[in-house]
């Protein structure tokens, strides 16, 4: 368990205030000028050292990504820091909270990263929907202006940076990188072709590092406290603390800061109040934010929340938002209504996901409601493992993963709903 | 030079191209929707998906380049079930609906499904259904085939230049369309119907003629432009149904204009189909003897006969014109210029385009001198456009011809300016000397008696101080300019008017006053001098005859006979060879074998047909011009409407009225 003088967010409740006076008495821009002081380097191989993994989804280790930048910007191609604010993913509210409750955390965070990766500019890209987020991050960001830790010479590190905060219109897919910056650059909202990535070909066609908002948030805590220590918690590979975002049937949905693979019956029992009903009425959890295959009961139990882990499981750690799901629910009408969702989000680009994220969904639709027959259960894996690995982005898998979790653990729920007398029998008892 | 392994075959490629045309290079034949050649890479269809060594998802080959050492599999059972996959996916939402579909028998959907799809659909669902789009009088839509493969867009986008295509709304419901559902202002708007691989976009004006497999198809030139577009005459029985791009990369790549694929319809309307005389001032019907002896009597009384060919006139008639007129009055009256013209004559090279076409592509620096290649020469507009995109040229020009679809920057409209740049006092002065290849486009608007002379030779001092004179370019608007000057028909527009007797070949511009005059015509249309005539000969359009064309580099193309002339209506070096015979004066050839081969003796260079001419640019002497102190003054110019075979056509009178109304702002009256 992780002890409170370990915790990075010290404010993820919101008790004390966001401003910067306040931040700077929970230790905000402690010696920044001191870690910049030490050079690019030093904090590129000091994050790698922390086996820091990015905190949006995919988990790729952030130092090594910053690597990926040219050492030193080439005239006319300068570099960009993005921060991915995007936060879309259902049963995801991290960066929600480091946003509003830390936001100079996060501004601290973006001048080292910034200066990490050669950029003078950075923009924050916060989804459409977080209006009051955004403007809170606003007035954070004008403090530290006025109190001359950002623009020229930021916190007196001789690096200059500017941020700029980018709305969104609320569309999940420019949550994924590159849509970010098609969506960034005034263009519709779908993701690019990789090769090549960002870091080389991003942002205008310039070198470009995009980071999910906690991933940057944690980068001042680590430097300061060293590497040692971030990377004291977990398992190797799977170093650190991490926001989970508890919600779904529980009596007490909340985010908490944890180390990794922490147990997610603990996580569950502990912080969150236990599920609905007691741990006996839990049917399943979503582990990493709806694009993740669920998990049944019967691993539930014993699950580490980590990446490797969950991944070992057949699912992923992905954004950490933890969806717990009871008895009462029906497990086939739950996973529809993601699937809804994913086939509302899908961007239209290519043709596995435009045309068959809305195909899952109905079948699923059906089924649900008893229409199917049983010879559908078998076609709708076959359309999922159509949509899985043939998209542009990774969107084909966020969406065919859930229902692909699904089958695997609920199959008999389903084939019931498809005969006749089990599923009429069952609705009326209910 | 990277190497990669297709299929077990290892093969060395170049750098940067994809796995997909690495793929081509093996012999492989990878399925595609969204990738085109000549387009941006879009990568959204997922058709082209192949199995490479060390990737666990399969990729799609149009976006991933070669680097060295891939190994790629085409055929494999992840490669085979992974497009299966996607055409399932791709026919799911489609209407099935071949049967009454103008796309069937050449729709890529189509012949991939036969390899890639299904026996029975598996998709028990309503299919989504789109609403029509408006994209003008040429384009039909029928948005529920739309596969979203966004090649029309990145068509309008990036060749066109017009990026009025657009994609809306989100996932399954996304939809193509013009937003405003205007007509798309472009003049290669229709090319978007070649590119459409199902039948979402298909032409409006061919719609429902006719079955891609009962058409005969005939590979000739065009001639509505001086371009000299590749492309194929579609016929059924007479009819030209439809005109298509043929794919050569020195003119026209792949593209047609608007006009050169939608006038083919003006060839079955208002069109002479037998000989007429005038009779107290009413044309009346006659026999090709009666026609004929009618021209021998007028030509009894006097000599003097002139000739003035049209734009659309072969090679062929102008020499058997030009030979007939020298029998008949010793030397030959004869011109091709309707209008007035500067040309100078003493060096082809002053009359060519001479970068060539392809060569666009090369330069660095662009100079429009009262040119607009937008509607003068759409194919070359759009090379322009295409280096523009690739190279960022700058392209300046002096007058002002309107969107070009790229940026122009311009030097004012006073043709002065051509002497501060030759004297080193313009900004365009310092850009010409940092330049490899400037090259200068000169239109037909400024090349007048006034001010032809003036420009040509300061456009040639310009090019020369720079070491650059195959910069300078000619741009010729009539398909038979060249050629004709080539044949050196050319005397003096005005000597020829003042002959008592006219031979009009397809001369439809030019106004004539008929006091005392005697008037031949022969043509095709019913056209305004068609009226005026004393005796009508009925010709051949240039889809009905075999001819020799030379397009604005001086490059010979031959046209083929695709269809016949309607009627007692002949091909029109035979109608002058017969009457050359009733005048007693025979022309000395009998075939068209025999007419080239004295044509060739007159004019080797003629010879080398589909070859770039072979003169030395450098050799061009530049004479030194009095300055002049004159604007750049465009000749109007009906783009729809600009020959006759246009102006019988009901297509590009739509095209017009489309134009124009896209043109009103809502507050006239």
């Amino acid at each position: 368990m992780l002890q409170d003088k370990d915790r990075i967010f010290k404010n993820l409740y919101g008790d004390d205030s966001f401003d910067l006076a306040s931040a700077i008495k929970r230790g905000d821009w402690d010696g920044t000028k001191t870690i910049i002081s030490k050079g690019k380097d030093w904090i590129i191989d000091e994050i790698k050292k922390s086996e820091l993994r990015g905190r949006g989804g995919a988990g790729f280790p952030t130092g090594v990504k910053w690597s990926f930048a040219p050492k030193e910007p080439k005239e006319g191609r300068p570099h960009y820091l993005v921060i991915n604010a995007d936060e879309s993913e259902p049963g995801t509210c991290k960066d929600r909270d480091i946003i509003r409750y830390e936001p100079q955390k996060l501004i601290e965070g973006c001048l080292i990263a910034s200066y990490a990766v050669s950029a003078h500019v950075c923009y924050i890209y916060i989804r459409g929907e977080y209006v009051n987020e955004g403007k809170v991050l606003q007035q954070a960001i004008n403090q530290a202006y006025e109190n001359g830790y950002l623009g020229k010479n930021a916190a007196g590190s001789g690096w200059d940076l500017d941020i700029y905060i980018h709305f969104g219109a609320g569309a999940y897919i420019c949550g994924e990188e590159t849509a970010l910056l098609e969506s960034l650059e005034g263009n519709k909202g779908q993701p690019r072709l990789k090769p090549p990535f960002p870091a080389l070909i991003g942002l205008y066609g310039c070198p470009t590092i995009v980071n999910n908002v906690e991933t940057i948030a944690v980068v001042p805590t680590i430097l300061r406290r060293g590497s040692e220590w971030f990377a004291s918690f977990g398992k190797p590979k799977n170093r650190g603390t991490k926001i989970f975002c508890i919600s779904g049937n529980v009596n007490n949905p909340c985010n908490v800061e944890e180390e990794m693979s922490v147990p997610l019956k603990y996580l569950i029992e502990k912080h969150a109040g236990g599920v609905v009903g007691g741990w006996e009425n839990l049917q399943a959890v979503i582990p990493g934010g709806s694009s993740m295959p669920l998990l049944p009961k019967s691993t539930c139990e014993t699950i580490l929340m980590d990446f490797d882990s969950l991944i070992e499981a057949k699912s992923g750690l992905g954004t950490a938002g933890i969806v717990v799901i009871d008895k009462s629910q029906d497990i086939v009408k739950c996973i529809a209504r993601i699937a809804r969702f994913y086939k509302h989000e899908s961007c239209g680009q290519c043709t596995p996901c435009r045309e068959g994220s809305g195909w899952m969904w109905r079948m699923l639709e059906r089924i649900g409601r008893g229409e199917a027959d049983i010879a559908e259960i078998d076609m709708l894996m076959d359309v999922t493992k159509q949509i899985e690995g043939h998209t542009i982005c990774a969107f084909g898998e966020g969406s065919s993963w859930p229902v692909q979790g699904l089958l695997r653990h609920f199959r008999k729920e389903m084939e019931d709903k498809c005969d006749p007398q089990k599923y009429y029998l069952r609705e009326n008892i209910i | 030079m990277p190497k990669v392994k297709v299929d077990g075959i290892e093969i060395e490629v170049e750098n940067g191209i994809s796995v997909l045309q690495a793929c081509e290079i093996a012999g492989k034949e990878i399925p595609r929707f969204c990738y085109h050649e000549r387009l941006s890479i879009a990568g959204n269809c997922r058709m082209c998906l192949v199995e490479m060594e060390k990737s666990p998802k399969p990729v799609a080959s149009c976006a991933m380049p070669v680097s060295e050492g891939q190994v790629i599999y085409t055929n494999t059972e992840m490669v085979k079930k992974a497009r299966e996959g996607v055409m399932e996916f791709l026919l799911i939402n489609h209407p099935l609906d071949c049967p009454i579909c103008d796309q069937g028998g050449e729709c890529d959907l189509q012949d991939q499904s036969v390899k890639y799809g299904g026996g029975t659909s598996r998709y028990e669902l309503n299919k989504r259904s789109v609403k029509e789009k408006y994209m003008g009088p040429l384009i039909k839509t029928q948005m529920n085939r739309c596969i979203h493969c966004t090649r029309c867009i990145r068509f309008a986008e990036e060749v066109a230049g017009v990026p009025e295509l657009g994609s809306i709304n989100r996932g399954e419901n996304m939809e193509i369309t013009t937003y405003l559902e205007k007509t798309l202002d472009s003049e290669l708007s229709a090319n978007v119907i070649d590119l459409c691989p199902v039948g979402a976009l298909t032409s409006k004006p061919y719609a429902f003629e006719a079955r891609p497999w009962e058409l005969t198809k005939t590979e000739t030139i065009d001639v509505m432009d001086a371009v000299g577009s590749n492309i194929r005459v579609d016929t059924k029985g007479w009819e030209v149904k439809r005109i298509l791009p043929r794919v050569n990369e020195d003119i026209n790549e792949e593209w047609i204009s608007d006009k050169t694929r939608y006038a083919c319809d003006g060839l079955l309307i208002n069109r002479i189909d037998r000989p007429y005389i005038k009779k107290d001032g009413k044309l009346i019907e006659c026999s090709w003897d009666e026609a004929f002896l009618k021209i021998k009597e007028e030509v009894s009384k006097t000599a003097n006969v002139g000739g003035l060919v049209g734009g659309m006139v072969d090679l062929e008639t102008i020499f058997a014109l030009k030979d007939l007129l020298i029998k008949i009055s010793g030397s030959a009256s004869i011109d091709f210029r309707q209008k007035d013209f500067y040309i100078d004559p003493s060096h082809l090279s002053n009359n060519l385009f001479n970068t060539s076409i392809a060569g666009i592509d090369e330069s660095d620096l662009i100079l429009l001198v009262g040119a607009n290649p937008r509607l003068e020469a759409t194919i070359i507009n759009s090379r322009i456009r295409k280096n523009f995109i690739n190279k960022n040229t700058e392209i300046f020009t002096i007058g002002d011809p309107g969107d070009q679809t790229y940026k122009i920057i311009s030097l004012g409209d006073n043709l002065k300016v051509l002497k501060d740049i030759e004297n080193n006092n313009s900004i365009f002065s310092e850009k010409i000397k940092t330049s490899q290849k400037p090259i200068i486009v000169i239109g037909e608007s400024v090349l007048n008696s006034k001010q032809g002379r003036f420009v040509l030779e300061t456009s040639k001092s310009i090019l020369k101080k720079n070491n650059s004179l195959s910069g300078l370019n000619i741009l010729h608007q009539s398909a038979s300019s060249v050629g004709a000057i080539m044949l050196q028909a050319y005397t003096n527009t005005n000597e020829v008017l003042k002959n008592e007797i006219l031979y009009l070949i397809g001369a439809d511009e030019i106004n004539i006053d008929t006091k005392n005059k005697f008037i031949i015509y022969q043509g095709t249309h019913g056209s305004k001098n068609a009226k005026i005539a004393d005796v009508i000969l009925p010709g051949a359009a240039y889809t009905e005859k075999n001819g020799l064309y030379v397009n604005l580099e001086g490059r010979v193309q031959s046209a083929f006979k695709a269809s016949f002339p309607p009627g007692n209506a002949k091909e029109d070096w035979k109608i002058l060879r017969a009457l050359s015979d009733v005048l007693n004066k025979p022309l000395k050839f009998n075939t068209i074998e025999q007419l080239r081969s004295k044509m060739f003796e007159f004019n080797p260079a003629l010879q080398r047909i589909d070859q770039l001419p072979s003169i030395d640019v450098n050799t061009l002497e530049v004479e030194n011009v009095e300055v002049i102190d004159s604007k750049v003054n465009y000749l109007p110019i009906d783009y729809y409407h600009s020959n006759e075979i246009a102006k019988s056509s009901k297509t590009m009178l739509e095209c017009k009225i489309a134009r124009q109304s896209l043109q009103k702002t809502g507050t006239e009256n």
